[in-house]
């Protein structure tokens, strides 16, 4: 069989929709008789409640009802954990979780406290301004170190201390290595991320049939069916009563992938008042109430010997979570794997301590922990490097990981509980493409000293990483040819522009012989496909994709056996192609494929035992660990000694995802996420004051890069594929964004002379620096 | 106390009528009394751009505006664009689709409506003027890069010169 689109730079089949404005995002629902909510929310990070008074806000005319903790009744109770934490011996997790409306407590600005439901989104706000709250602010944990303090506030006053958790995960003996080493590098480094700030903020439309018994729920969600799970459990209802749909997303980036109050409440107050209920978060909102990253603090050593080989790493570091912690483990245990890279470290010592602050909730967005660990380990061997005399590119060469040794066991547990094993990989290719494409060697011995003699400040940086991908659990597909000849294709993960409705088509579409554009798929709704856990951790191809191929394999494989059947031939004579299955060689005599599908569902007769109805398969894919991508980055800058301001004259991307399905869509993932990754490098700084106020609270302080700020991007691919699915693909969601943040400071660094230890850095960050800089050497 | 107001709004060549608070945003009335929900609200403060509609043929942001200064104006938004819907896109709009314009969707209608006034007065753009064009439209999926191709096409179709879908 030929491959006909898979590995093409195909055209999306959702985008006619989108470019008209015809899509339905969250917001577009308009239900007759729909109400609208509007939330209270705390403006204290850490304050006693002591009265809540809503008198006046239930008198506003056109407010329908008014809601308190105390209103609640039983749904008053803490929300769900959502990620176990792995089975790492020896750990601690303390679980603190938000209940739907804060009582007696508020932990952080934006934690709700009451709502309001009106008639319209206005007079539920201006109701809002009437509800009297009494709060007694209490002293805010805000700084990491502090909070660990003897005598420091409590975020949780039934806890010892802020400690959510503690993690170690040894490999080898580090102590035993470092007393060997030639050299020890040793630093302290700030990694602070930022909000996803997805353009389309939040939203949540609920609608109850009290006759039927159902719940419908429209959601931005990245993964409908745990939340239609939680509902049902929250809400007591039969799961099949409860159906959530995540139509197109506005952008996810991860933090739409949580169980939040307001996805509960929603729901609830709409079978409380038999009116469907829409509530749509603001942008102001969204900064403070939508989980975000934040900060690492890392102690960190690496030991080398005289040749600049890793003999081994160390890396103590603490971790904001804000004031819960839902989301278990997984930032951090992705920073602490993820400091590995494509290195070969035969001693590693990894322990961290996560914090709880009076800030929002951090959960993944886009990198999810692995930016602060490739930053420590990246900008560790460019300080060996540095004192060694080695360059960059050089140290890194050195360390890898070789072709020959996959699959490759790290010797610690990943975020999916399952060993931290590389399955497939050659990363020295990867950095060979980017040397070239960049012209590594000719800028560093003829430009840059030429630009150099001429008082400019140009650098150039190259960083490598890994990304773990593709985790389970699993996902599912349903195939079905229709008897239009059309296929539709199920699947339970949502989608937020990765390209789901083609990349899942192409897949579909060469098994079956069907023009792309044939495959219709949903998503995202779990009326359709009610098993499976959702978009995250770029597992979308690869998971999802390997259920979309397992199970058109099936149908495939049905459609022959009918088409065999049908012509008195051989199945492996039969080929099916522009949507009819024909015997080989005659081309003429071909029987339509929606034909098929109607004689597979006959009406009247008797069918064989253990016939399926219909051309139709559903299939789970589960791989038994993640896959690892990798790529390679390099930029070349130039900075403005007065401003401060940095230009991005060459951006290169080298990249391994192993199987490319569409390279146009894999392109512009990888352009997304380096966007990020320059935004959360020099552009966006969440930056909160020692009382727990947020100070960069809208896009006039937070400042989202614009197509002046992102360069064009040259981006090559390595092809390793992965042996863990079908399909040998990678995931590739976050690439992007991961190794940026350390290839900023190199690249700066080259250009300035300085050492840059922190991220994010700022024109005002880097003027101190450079400063500071001028200010040794005189 | 609000104050309500009827109001007359000529939206695509269309009059929408409707009683509306007089704080409404323009952003509002496009997207509920109108229905025309291809109009996106990101930010409510003016940054994102994913509001843009033309008012007289200029780029306004919708959520900068109350729905009453539009009276006696003509309001043009995405779904104006391809009037017969996905089967007869607007060039700009099938260049995004060939370059892979858009991922998530939601900033494209904004970018869209503050494009087609800019290949109007600037029939052939190169990179630099087109990112200039597009420096106050916030997208978070793309990187721009695409998007700029896509420009860059419609613009090279538009004006008749034979351009290749992306390759």
């Amino acid at each position: 069989m030929t491959t006909r689109s898979f590995g093409q730079r195909i055209r999306r089949n959702e985008d006619a929709r989108l470019l008209t404005g015809r899509a339905l995002f969250v917001d577009d629902v308009q239900l007759p008789g729909m109400l609208h909510v509007a939330f209270v929310r705390s403006a204290h990070a850490h304050a006693r409640l002591t009265s809540i008074n809503v008198d006046a806000a239930r008198a506003h005319p056109g407010v329908m009802a008014v809601y308190t903790a105390d209103d609640l009744g039983d749904l008053w109770k803490p929300g769900p954990l959502l990620v176990e934490p792995p089975p790492i011996p020896g750990h601690v997790f303390n679980l603190r979780t938000q209940y739907p409306l804060a009582r007696d407590m508020v932990r952080f600005v934006g934690e709700p406290i009451a709502l309001i439901v009106a008639e319209s989104r206005y007079i539920a706000e201006d109701a809002a301004e009437l509800v009297e709250v009494e709060m007694e602010p209490l002293e805010a944990v805000v700084d990491l170190e502090k909070a660990l303090a003897a005598g420091a506030p409590l975020v949780h006053g039934d806890l010892v201390s802020n400690v959510a958790a503690h993690v170690k995960q040894c490999r080898g003996d580090y102590a035993r290595a470092r007393s060997s080493a030639a050299l020890l590098v040793a630093r302290r480094f700030l990694y602070d991320r930022g909000a996803s700030a997805a353009i389309e903020n939040r939203g949540v439309v609920a609608e109850w049939s009290p006759r039927s018994g159902e719940l419908n729920v429209w959601d931005t969600t990245q993964a409908p069916i745990p939340v239609r799970n939680a509902l049902a459990a929250q809400l007591n209802l039969p799961a099949s009563q409860v159906r959530v749909i995540a139509p197109f997303i506005g952008g996810g980036f991860g933090p739409k992938i949580m169980f939040y109050p307001e996805e509960v409440l929603i729901p609830w107050i709409a079978m409380q008042l038999a009116r469907p209920i829409k509530w749509i978060e603001d942008r102001a909102e969204n900064f403070v109430a939508t989980t975000q990253e934040r900060g690492q603090v890392h102690d960190a050593e690496l030991a080398v010997d005289a040749d600049g080989r890793i003999l081994g790493v160390r890396d103590v570091f603490l971790h904001d979570t804000g004031a819960y912690d839902p989301y278990g483990l997984t930032v951090p245990i992705n920073t602490q794997c993820t400091l590995l890279g494509p290195y070969v470290v035969p001693h590693y010592e990894s322990e961290f301590t996560v914090v709880f602050t009076n800030k929002t909730i951090v959960t993944p967005v886009r990198g999810a922990g692995r930016q602060h660990g490739v930053f420590v380990m990246e900008r560790l061997l460019d300080f060996a490097a540095a004192e060694l005399g080695l360059t960059p590119v050089e140290i890194r060469r050195r360390n890898y990981i070789p072709e020959s040794a996959f699959p490759y066991d790290n010797g610690i547990l990943y975020q999916d509980s399952a060993p931290l094993t590389y399955d497939s990989g050659n990363y020295a290719a990867a950095l060979d493409l980017a040397v070239a494409r960049i012209d590594y060697d000719h800028f560093t011995r003829e430009e840059q000293p030429a630009l150099r003699r001429e008082g400019r400040a140009v650098g150039i940086g190259i960083v490598s990483y890994v990304e773990g991908t593709g985790i389970g659990p699993y996902e599912g597909a349903r195939v079905t040819v229709e008897t239009d000849g059309t296929v539709t294709l199920a699947t339970g993960v949502g989608t937020q522009g990765q390209g789901h409705f083609t990349v899942f088509a192409q897949i579909v579409a060469d098994q079956l012989g069907v023009d792309v554009g044939a495959v219709r798929v949903v998503t995202g709704d779990t009326r359709e496909m009610s098993w499976g856990t959702g978009t995250f951790a770029s597992r979308g191809a690869v998971v999802a994709g390997s259920a979309c191929h397992e199970a058109a394999v099936v149908v495939r494989d049905k459609v022959t056996r009918l088409a065999a059947e049908h012509f008195e031939a051989a199945v492996e004579d039969i080929v099916l192609e522009g949507g009819q299955a024909h015997v080989a060689g005659s081309p003429s005599r071909s029987i339509a494929l929606g034909v098929l599908a109607a004689r597979a569902n006959p009406l009247r007769g008797a069918v064989k035992p253990g016939t399926e109805p219909g051309l139709e398969a559903t299939r789970y894919f589960g791989p038994e660990r993640g896959s690892t991508a990798n790529g390679v980055h390099a930029m070349i800058v130039e900075v403005d000694r007065e401003t401060a301001m940095v230009t991005i004259r060459r951006y290169v991307v080298a990249h391994d995802c192993g199987t490319v399905i569409n390279p146009l869509l894999v392109e512009g993932q990888v352009h997304g996420g380096v966007a990020l990754g320059i935004g959360n490098a020099f552009y966006e700084r969440l930056a909160y004051d020692d009382t727990g106020q947020l100070l960069s609270a809208s896009f006039m302080d937070y400042l989202l890069p614009t197509s002046l700020d992102v360069p064009r991007m040259e981006t090559d691919h390595v092809v390793t594929p992965s042996p863990l699915n079908p399909l040998g693909v990678k995931g590739v969601g976050e690439a992007g964004a991961i190794p940026v943040g350390a290839l900023f400071a190199q690249a700066v660094d080259d250009a300035l002379g300085t050492e840059t230890l922190e991220m994010p850095l700022s024109p005002d960050r880097l003027f101190e620096l450079m400063s500071a800089r001028g200010a040794e050497s005189a | 106390m609000t104050v309500s107001t009827a109001l007359d709004v000529r939206i695509n060549g269309v009059t929408y009528t409707d009683t509306v608070d007089v704080r409404l945003l323009l952003s509002d009335f496009i997207r509920q009394s109108a229905g025309l929900t291809g109009t996106h609200v990101g930010c409510e403060h003016g940054a994102c751009g994913a509001c843009t509609v033309l008012l007289d043929g200029q780029a306004v942001r919708s959520c900068l505006m109350f729905a009453v200064q539009a009276r006696g104006h003509e309001v043009m938004t995405v779904e104006g664009l391809a009037p017969d819907g996905e089967h007869t896109l607007h060039p700009l709009q099938t260049a995004f689709r060939d370059a892979h314009g858009l991922q998530c969707g939601f900033c494209t209608p904004g970018i869209l409506m503050t494009m087609i006034p800019f290949l109007r007065d600037h029939p052939m753009p190169d990179e630099d003027e087109i990112r200039h064009a597009l420096s106050g439209n916030l997208c978070r999926c793309t990187g721009y890069q695409h998007i700029v191709d896509a420009v860059r096409l419609a613009s090279q179709r538009m004006a008749g010169v034979n351009a290749p879908a992306a390759s």
